[in-house]
């Protein structure tokens, strides 16, 4: 909503500037958007008239002016414009003149002829060209004719103002109108509304058998107001009218499209105009449109109307789709000489509705879906009447149609001046609170000790309820005058879960072990699953889709988080970022058969590429499958999670099937760690292998965080040795490490690997694998005999299970 | 045999002096003062010394021996510490070459300034809650007093998974969730962040953001008391001279509502490029928990009352790292993840 500084002054005096009103206004709940003090930048434009118009001896496309802009002598302006004639008025630029912009006008020669100064387009002055009537917005603006010459040309031109955008809630509609702004202000600076007159001179004739009105869908349509206007004359509308609706950015058209405009902007209600001789038998119905009808709005296009829109119909077919546009067969032309002039409230949501289904949004639908003032139709009706019949456009029927079947009564509300104080924390007196629902134009009647009623105006329909007035009172009170305190009741603890305290530590746990967190989108496009070679059965497969999404690439919430990090990487890729290590946590989506929500499982996923950083002294290092298992057991390590173990998993496709692993927490599957298949790299135009790891948080979650006793430490030194076998190649680490610490029983401390071997020095399909064993006992220092005794246990039973050979 | 003696003195100090190490000074030790050295031969003479002489000679020596003795210890401390400073100094390294990399790791910018948040709020008794992100209109829309048709709803573009199913919009449900669960217990205090999903997509937008929703039931908790909470908040987050004002604005769930600015991060709300000039930059919308919402909820709406307020973690975020795309926000580019 556009508010021309000006014209609002005709409702209220406002003592402030216009950039005072827009920060007391934003106080008040009418958030500014911007204030554009038009004119700002021009300097000396004054009008001028052309006296003499000649031809340029050294060009086709330019003339030259001879320009009166005051006193006796005229100047020559040499112009490329050919929409000027001699006679006619216009903004003149002279030498030191500055224009919208900065641009600086000087003394200069154009193709040889001296040229002191410039003719003005509406564009070079800073009007938005695009509210400009036809014949302004093109070339140069011709200014009526009985303007005075050599005045400052911003005073003719509308730019002796400064508007003001307001970006209203959607509670407020009634401010979508001068009057309501007005009326706002009136209330902050405590000073009186001025309104506007709506009392047209009628003729003794009578609108009474000429017309009428049926309403059909009375809940659709609450009241239709009809006047009827004679011996219309369509031309332009004065320039105060033209320049006020060009401040709220709307284009002036002739007097009669112009002055329904006018009102639609000065008082909210949207009127419309038909050509009374087009309406079939005079008749105007509202009803329900027929599923099908046709009719060409306004715009020129063919609407097809369903049989929930609300419809105005001659005794022939719709000649408007209400509250939206007017068709264009009963548009005012200028050979109407009958106008009946609509007024009228239609339903909200309906309204709504319509434009939405159409995609037609309009100023007027615009307001009625906010709600209008129902019991403010008819005298939008006179006051448009009045406007048209006093720039002599028209005579006016006496009376009025005025179908209102169902009389909408004011409401009236309680309010009490301690409940005011108990909510907002600061006692305002009754008297305050009266004085400021008073000045919002609300009544106020029958005051006892605890309170008073309060008559609410039905041009604000957002007034419901006590809490409504109380918000009125504080925001006029000002917000900024009601003290900050903190709450004081029983004091909580406040805190995190345990679950949220984990989830955190989670994520510190993989930082600390170098791994950089992101966070991707929760949805991604179908096609992931193929890139991951998801099979067509995979309960993966089953997800929640996105009815309306806005591309394929976000249709369907995820039900893995693979592919959001694998795409990290390929982004990281194409930007020459080689390495990466990142993790992602956030929830998957599964349906349920028996909730309309889904399952909602929070689950982690991190990735790894490229190599270590390397330097001068430090060499880099694979980010392979054991850098990321190094990483997974140390972040489990941390998290207390004990009892984890790797089963190698052949059968998942999106993994090498020899190097990935379930991760398995007491026996659960808990998740996955493994190569990235090369088939899953290529569908990701990678081609640098990844490592990833997968994890479900809720399983985690359950074994996470349980704190372990502490073991005293040995008082007695431990015994190392070092222990190497020869193993088929086959026979799987885990297994060798589970029958030696078997065998060894309690005595063995630790069993670390510290290497493994394949090649020359042992047979073909062999490998040989060194054990640091650590042996020790809490209450004693070992003997050699009890370690060796172990030892020897430990090489039989290898011997025994995996054929195992000492290797020397 | 005084004077062999005398002569042993000054030959060995010499040796002493001369000598460069400590191996060195370790033979001259053996051939003076070692069980066969010079010394001892010479006191071995003794006995063909009077018994006047014996005494004198045998004080004599014990006295050279003496000062040998302390003369060798200080040439070892000195030729010790010598040895030291040329280990150090042989030792010296470039201390500027840089360091090993250690492999860094970063939280990602909106999990650090959300723990932030979180922080400054349990601090104020507030706790930690989450909801679904996939929600039902009744929870999203109908409970928070935004029936059909209801105007705000277009503020909001929805994506819908079902006919009463969609993704939440906002963090807002939550309110109404803990609110069921726990009502008419008091007081309740909360704080709700989480991903929330709006159908919109350009420089500005993203269709997935975060919000962090706070509220707050009891009896009488007022509109000061949002303020000062909120003033508490803004305080901690940019800083104690941070200023914060309260605007009219307008929520379905909230009445009266309120839009909260804060001085500029930038330039202290002397106007610049990031507050448009205006010296100010809105960051939250609040106000007290609209009767209806209470009464939905379960609370009687007479006795109790409360205050909610949301935020985007993103506008934070931005606005504390100084961020000036929010799409760097969700691309993880790994320089942008590494350097902030």
């Amino acid at each position: 909503m556009k508010v021309s500084y000006k014209w609002l002054q005709e409702y209220v005096d406002i003592p402030v500037s216009p950039l005072e009103l827009a920060d007391s206004i934003t106080s008040a709940g009418l958030e500014v958007d911007s204030v554009a003090e038009l004119g700002k930048e021009i300097e000396k434009v004054y009008t001028g008239k052309i006296v003499e118009i000649s031809s340029h001896p050294n060009a086709d496309k330019l003339i030259i002016c001879s320009v009166n802009v005051g006193g006796e002598n005229n100047r020559q302006i040499v112009t490329g414009a050919d929409n000027v004639k001699e006679n006619n008025i216009i903004p003149v630029a002279v030498e030191g003149a500055r224009l919208a912009g900065g641009l600086k006008i000087k003394k200069t020669k154009l193709r040889g002829i001296e040229s002191r100064g410039m003719l003005c387009s509406g564009g070079e002055l800073g009007l938005d060209t695009e509210s400009l009537p036809e014949n302004q917005a093109h070339g140069i603006m011709i200014l009526p004719s009985d303007t005075p010459v050599g005045e400052d040309a911003r005073k003719y031109t509308g730019l002796d103002d400064a508007v003001i955008e307001l970006e209203l809630t959607p509670n407020r509609g009634d401010c979508l109108s001068m009057i309501g702004v007005a009326r706002e202000v009136a209330a902050i600076y405590n000073t009186s509304l001025k309104l506007p007159g709506a009392d047209p001179k009628s003729l003794d004739e009578y609108i009474d058998g000429k017309a009428e009105v049926i309403i059909e869908n009375n809940e659709l349509c609450r009241r239709y107001v009809a006047k009827l206007l004679t011996g219309v004359k369509v031309f332009s509308s004065p320039v105060w009218m033209q320049e006020r609706l060009r401040s709220a950015g709307i284009r002036p058209i002739n007097n009669v499209v112009d002055v329904t405009n006018y009102v639609l902007m000065e008082l909210g209600q949207p009127l419309h105009a038909f050509d009374y001789d087009k309406l079939k038998d005079g008749k105007i119905i509202v009803r329900r449109a027929k599923e099908g009808e046709i009719l060409q709005t306004l715009d020129g296009t063919e609407r097809k109307m369903k049989k929930d829109m609300l419809v105005i119909a001659d005794s022939s077919g719709p000649v408007a789709i209400a509250g939206v546009m007017g068709g264009a067969d009963s548009e005012v032309t200028g050979d109407t000489s009958m106008v009946l002039l609509e007024s009228a409230y239609f339903d909200p949501s309906s309204v709504r509705r319509t434009s939405n289904y159409l995609g037609l949004r309009s100023e007027s639908s615009l307001r009625f879906e906010k709600g209008i003032d129902v019991n403010g139709c008819l005298r939008a009706a006179q006051r448009a009447a009045k406007l048209l019949q006093e720039m002599g456009a028209c005579s006016v029927l006496a009376g009025q149609i005025d179908n209102y079947p169902e009389y909408i009564e004011e409401k009236t509300i309680p309010i009490r001046p301690s409940r005011v104080g108990y909510l907002l924390g600061k006692e305002i007196s009754q008297d305050e609170c009266k004085n400021i629902l008073s000045s919002l134009q609300f009544k106020v009647q029958q005051e006892d000790e605890e309170g008073f009623l309060v008559t609410v105006p039905t041009f604000r329909p957002d007034i419901s309820r006590e809490v409504d007035l109380i918000e009125e009172v504080a925001r006029i009170h000002g917000y900024d005058r009601i003290p900050q305190t903190l709450p004081s009741g029983e004091s909580t603890e406040g805190g995190r879960t345990e679950r949220q305290r984990i989830m955190r530590q989670l994520r510190r746990e993989l930082v600390a072990c170098g791994v950089y967190e992101a966070i991707t989108y929760s949805f991604h496009s179908r096609k992931e699953f193929d890139r991951l070679r998801i099979p067509e059965d995979s309960y993966l497969r089953n997800t929640i889709k996105i009815q309306n999404p806005l591309t394929e690439e976000q249709e369907i919430m995820r039900t893995l988080m693979l592919p959001g990090v694998l795409d990290i990487v390929r982004h990281n890729y194409s930007r020459r970022n080689y390495n990466a290590a990142v993790f992602d946590t956030g929830k998957v989506f599964h349906p349920r058969d028996n909730s309309d929500l889904p399952e909602e499982r929070e689950k982690l996923a991190a990735v790894f590429t490229g190599k270590t950083e390397n330097a001068w002294n430090t060499a880099s290092g694979n980010m392979d499958f054991y850098y990321v298992k190094g990483i997974l057991e140390a972040v489990l390590n941390r998290m207390g999670v004990k009892g984890c173990s790797l089963e190698p998993a052949f059968d998942n496709m999106t993994y090498h099937p020899g190097r990935s692993a379930y991760i398995q927490v007491h026996g659960e599957k808990a998740g996955i760690i493994g190569e990235i298949h090369p088939l899953v790299l290529e569908n990701y135009e990678l081609d640098q292998k990844v490592t990833a790891f997968e994890f479900d948080m809720e399983v985690l979650l359950q074994y996470a965080g349980k704190k372990d006793r502490y073991i005293p430490l040995p008082k007695y030194p431990g015994t190392n040795r070092d222990l190497a076998v020869v193993v088929a190649e086959d026979i799987l680490a885990r297994d060798v490490f589970r029958l030696i610490r078997k065998a060894g029983g309690e005595l063995l401390r630790d069993v670390k690997l510290f290497d493994v071997y394949k090649g020359n020095q042992v047979s073909e399909g062999c490998q040989s694998m060194a054990f640091s064993l650590k042996f020790q006992a809490a209450d004693r220092t070992l003997t050699d005999e009890e370690v060796n005794e172990r030892i020897s246990s430990i090489t039989s039973i290898l011997q025994k299970e995996f054929d195992a050979r000492l290797r020397s | 045999m005084e004077d062999k003696l005398k002569a042993i003195a000054r030959e060995a100090k010499i040796c002493l002096d001369e000598a460069s190490d400590l191996k060195k000074l370790n033979e001259i030790r053996v051939k003076y003062l070692g069980k066969k050295g010079e010394l001892t031969k010479v006191l071995r003479g003794m006995g063909s010394l009077s018994a006047e002489e014996r005494p004198r000679i045998g004080q004599l020596a014990n006295s050279v021996r003496e000062e040998l003795e302390e003369y060798l210890e200080r040439r070892t401390d000195e030729l010790k510490n010598k040895e030291l400073e040329e280990r150090l100094s042989r030792e010296k390294i470039d201390v500027t070459l840089p360091g090993k990399p250690c492999m860094l790791g970063k939280m990602h910018p909106l999990t650090r300034i959300q723990g932030e948040i979180e922080d400054i709020f349990t601090g104020l008794g507030f706790n930690v809650v989450e909801g679904p992100e996939i929600e039902t209109d009744y929870y999203n829309f109908e409970a928070l007093n935004i029936p059909k048709d209801h105007p705000a709803r277009d503020m909001q573009d929805t994506f819908f998974t079902g006919s009463e199913v969609l993704l939440r919009t906002h963090t807002s449900p939550i309110q109404v969730r803990t609110m069921e669960a726990a009502a008419p217990r008091v007081p309740l205090k909360i704080i709700a962040p989480g991903r929330v999903y709006r159908k919109d997509d350009d420089a500005t937008h993203s269709p997935m953001f975060h919000q962090i929703e706070g509220l707050a039931v009891d009896y009488r908790i007022t509109f000061a008391d949002l303020k000062g909470v909120l003033k508490v908040f803004a305080e901690s987050m940019f800083g104690s001279e941070t200023r914060t004002r309260f605007r009219p604005s307008y929520f379905p769930f909230t009445e009266p509502s309120a839009e909260v600015d804060i001085s500029c991060v930038m330039c202290g709300g002397k106007g610049c490029r990031v507050c448009s000039g205006t010296g100010w930059l809105e960051v939250l919308g609040c106000g007290s928990v609209h009767p209806r919402v209470l009464e939905i909820s379960g609370y009687d709406s007479e006795q109790y009352t409360g205050f909610a307020f949301g935020m985007g973690l993103e506008r934070i975020t931005m606005l504390k790292y100084g961020i000036d795309d929010l799409r760097l926000l969700f691309e993880n580019d790994l320089r942008f993840l590494e350097q902030i």
